[in-house]
């Protein structure tokens, strides 16, 4: 099982643009919110920014980004806002007789419904599949327009996280340790001989043995340090 | 003597603390010195020491504050008891409580509170050593911290306030010039479009008197928003 692919964060790693724009004409300037960024004519609006008369506003602290007529903005921080079909690892809160309710690291606290559990329970037997404290690896099914959100473990590879570790990294750092299509998690597994599941949320499960989970932890701090280096100022 | 007795400025114009009529005092801003915190920031200016705490879009309790459509800002501005020469008693006060108010509704302008409905975004205003216009260093504190916490924001808010001592209007009012002043003009201006997020006043101003009073503190808060701005680009403001 060590390695294995056993389920993917498929809509993180086969984006195309996951480790950021790789056109050339990228520029990039750190900016404040406020900021004015230009004119909004002929530019289509990304990530952290608003048009406000006719003006570009940014509207987060982070790295500017030009990538073709785009303009968006990498945030230095951000929380992880929820959207269906996202891949989150999740610690079961609470429950109630039906259902259990799932910190995914949102603003707000996701349902699991008992049917969409990994198995039958008894009416009232909620905490004998998952108790209160454990982590699973599930999947968001739906996602309200006032933020509540429901979770399934209804899909392959989606299951309660009995063994490793649960790691945390910023969600905006997610495509750095990607990479393009995946290339960075790709050689970061094969060198640690470690399962790591990314979860779009910004938690990883790591499995594997102690010096490989240490390897993958020193690869998320590191990660973390360039980030911060970089919003820093230190390389533009 | 009574109030506007005390000589606060000489014949040439300087101040008792050595400024200028619109000169500011020094300002240092540090980032992330909460870490547990999702943004936070401290903020010293002159001798008033604040550190600004950001925590959540989070789910808002008690539910009776939650608004469907957009977020509520849980602003808590709170003088430490060690932070004046009178000991001051613990807890919310009348004071605390309007200032806290105050802060919220002048942030409300800013932050996109509609991204984020049904949640609470939890402002923690602490003021370790206060002189004078803490309540601008807390909104301008706040306002740094909620930007490095990645709030979405429409523009910064920052905060001073001009006043008049014996008969001139000067700029960043330190404790004796608040004290024995004849009044205090305290605004909150949003830098990138020069609009107003904050104002109140305190004691009599004339109109001539109140455009200079406005006048300094525009110029003042364009200032500081350069400080804000490096100090969110860089971590820190000076380096």
């Amino acid at each position: 099982m060590k390695g294995g692919l056993v389920a993917r964060a498929d809509n993180m790693t086969e984006k195309k643009n996951a480790a950021g724009p790789q056109d050339n004409q990228r520029d990039t300037q750190l900016v404040a919110p406020g900021e004015d960024l230009g004119e909004s004519k002929g530019h289509e609006l990304g990530h952290g920014v608003i048009a406000i008369d006719g003006r570009i506003r940014a509207t987060k602290n982070g790295r500017m980004n030009v990538n073709g007529n785009t303009i968006s903005i990498e945030p230095r921080r951000t929380a992880y806002v929820p959207r269906p079909g996202d891949l989150v690892i999740g610690y079961v809160e609470g429950c109630t007789n039906n259902i259990w309710f799932v910190d995914i690291g949102a603003p707000f606290n996701a349902i699991l419904p008992m049917s969409l559990g990994p198995s039958k329970a008894d009416f009232g037997g909620t905490r004998s599949v998952i108790d209160i404290g454990e982590a699973i690896l599930c999947r968001v099914q739906e996602v309200e327009e006032t933020h509540s959100s429901v979770v399934t473990m209804k899909g392959m590879g989606l299951r309660k996280i009995r063994s490793g570790a649960v790691e945390n990294i910023d969600p905006h750092l997610l495509g750095r340790l990607i990479g393009k299509q995946g290339k960075a998690l790709r050689q970061l597994k094969e060198e640690s001989e470690c399962r790591v599941i990314v979860g779009d949320n910004g938690r990883l499960w790591i499995d594997g043995d102690f010096n490989g989970t240490l390897e993958v932890r020193n690869r998320l701090r590191s990660l973390t340090a360039e980030a911060k280096a970089v919003t820093l100022g230190g390389v533009a | 003597m009574g109030y506007g007795d005390v000589q606060m400025i000489d014949a040439n114009g300087i101040r008792n603390d050595g400024r200028k009529a619109g000169d500011v005092r020094p300002i240092s801003i540090e980032l992330g010195v909460v870490p547990v915190a999702d943004g936070s920031c401290r903020m010293k200016w002159g001798a008033n020491d604040v550190i600004a705490a950001i925590y959540g879009p989070m789910e808002a309790h008690p539910r009776k504050i939650q608004r469907q459509d957009r977020a509520v800002l849980d602003v808590r501005y709170n003088m430490a008891p060690f932070s004046t020469s009178d000991r001051i008693r613990p807890g919310f006060n009348r004071r605390s409580r309007e200032i806290s108010k105050v802060t919220a509704e002048a942030l409300e302008s800013v932050v996109m509170l509609e991204l984020y409905p049904r949640s609470k975004i939890r402002v923690e205003i602490e003021i370790i050593c206060a002189e004078a216009g803490t309540r601008c260093v807390g909104l301008t504190a706040a306002s740094v911290a909620l930007a490095h916490a990645g709030i979405p924001m429409t523009d910064l808010v920052v905060s001073v306030a001009s006043g008049k001592i014996n008969d001139v209007v000067v700029c960043d009012l330190n404790k004796a010039e608040d004290n024995y002043g004849e009044a205090d003009l305290p605004m909150g201006v949003l830098p990138n479009s020069g609009e107003l997020a904050f104002l109140q006043m305190d004691g009599d101003l004339s109109p001539e008197e109140f455009q200079e009073a406005w006048d300094y503190n525009m110029n003042a808060a364009m200032v500081i928003h350069g400080y804000c701005v490096e100090a969110l680009k860089t971590g820190r403001y000076p380096q």
